[in-house]
């Protein structure tokens, strides 16, 4: 009775050695991750600890002689609906960490006490669930194989349910599309609407368009300013992006030091 | 080690990812812990098709599978719409109808 130690409850039979020993290295790894997850800051960093898991999940499938979903859960998983997530995250802003301030006052800790009540449920539960015997194993089943097996039932029992998950599949691609599709308020600026803007402003100081960056500065990079014939820098030469971030490398620093350096 | 445990495993994996859904305010993260708790499912689906000695379970797991793929791509193209409109992906900025 010594292996019964380590779980609460229900005995279905045991596992090899070796898988013991990967399933004791690979989930608490698994858990520490999935908690990872939710106290992360930026939504990238619980993509990645999300990504861990699911790896960790198809290596339990395999494991446990479910070859096809180990493969499936990589490829599906990791490789599909996570990339998927990451094309949103560079699109709604990678660095869109969220604050943790509470919006809902005092929500947290009956949130954790009630995650908590419900993993002590299911966890009663299938602690005092009975099996009918112990654990059959899956050596007679995947007798032919994996995908073999899996398919007999696919197309056979289950072709009903498969034909109505296309249906669903087309169903979310044609909804995807939907809702992804933005109706064009106003036709884009095209080079004559901007020419006639520029035109119709109140000053025409920059009628013929902006000075270029680096002129008169000795350098000409697009983060250097101009210099105006008074030799101050002319803010409006550097891009209104590198402006707003603050790249911009001042113009006297390549200044000449006197005269007579111009002169050798 | 009993096979038990893979369904313990599961609970836990299950009990996080609703926490998650719970606490976070980003939509995307929210996201990620309902298809953490969709993997957990998956995961006790495997361990009684073992049990049981049969594959339906893991044909079960598979449409497990699909639904959460259609799930994300609607949820997410969602999100994307609402960021659209209100420039932020967090779920308490989307409150419109309060009030």
């Amino acid at each position: 009775m010594l292996h019964t130690a380590f779980h609460l409850g229900l005995t279905v039979g045991r596992t090899a050695t070796p898988e013991a020993v990967q399933f004791w290295i690979l989930a608490p790894l698994a858990v520490i991750a999935a908690l990872g997850i939710l106290v992360v800051k930026k939504a990238v960093h619980s993509a990645l600890l999300m990504a861990w898991v699911m790896v960790t999940l198809a290596i339990f499938y395999i494991a446990q002689d479910a070859l096809f979903l180990g493969i499936v859960q990589i490829v599906v998983y990791t490789g599909a609906v996570m990339m998927l997530f990451l094309f949103i995250l560079m699109l709604v802003g990678v660095d869109s960490s969220e604050s943790f301030v509470e919006n809902l006052k005092g929500q947290r800790v009956p949130a954790i006490i009630a995650a908590l009540g419900l993993g002590g449920l299911i966890a009663s539960l299938v602690g005092r669930a009975t099996v009918a015997g112990p654990a059959v194993g899956l050596t007679a089943a995947n007798a032919d194989g994996n995908v073999q097996g899996l398919a007999k039932l696919l197309f056979t029992q289950y072709v009903w349910a498969f034909e109505v998950v296309s249906a669903l599949l087309i169903t979310a691609a044609l909804g995807a599309m939907v809702l992804a599709h933005s109706q064009k308020v106003r036709s884009p600026f095209a080079q004559r609407d901007l020419s006639i803007a520029r035109f119709r402003k109140s000053s025409l100081g920059d009628a013929a368009g902006l000075p270029a960056s680096g002129v008169y500065a000795r350098h000409n990079a697009v983060d250097v300013p101009a210099l105006l014939p008074d030799g101050s820098p002319a803010p409006t030469s550097v891009s209104q992006t590198l402006r707003a971030r603050g790249d911009i490398i001042s113009s006297s620093s390549f200044a000449l030091e006197s005269i007579e350096e111009q002169e050798d | 080690m009993d096979i038990s445990n893979y369904l313990y495993l599961s609970v836990i994996l299950f009990t996080i990812g609703a926490l998650g859904v719970l606490i976070r305010r980003n939509a995307i993260v929210i996201f990620m812990c309902i298809e953490l708790m969709l993997n957990a499912s998956n995961l006790a689906l495997v361990t009684f098709s073992r049990i049981n000695g049969n594959l339906d379970g893991q044909v079960a797991s598979f449409f497990t599978m699909v639904v959460a793929a259609c799930e994300v791509v609607v949820g997410l193209a969602i999100i994307v719409t609402i960021y659209r409109s209100r420039r932020s992906a967090s779920v308490d900025d989307a409150s419109l109808l309060k009030n």
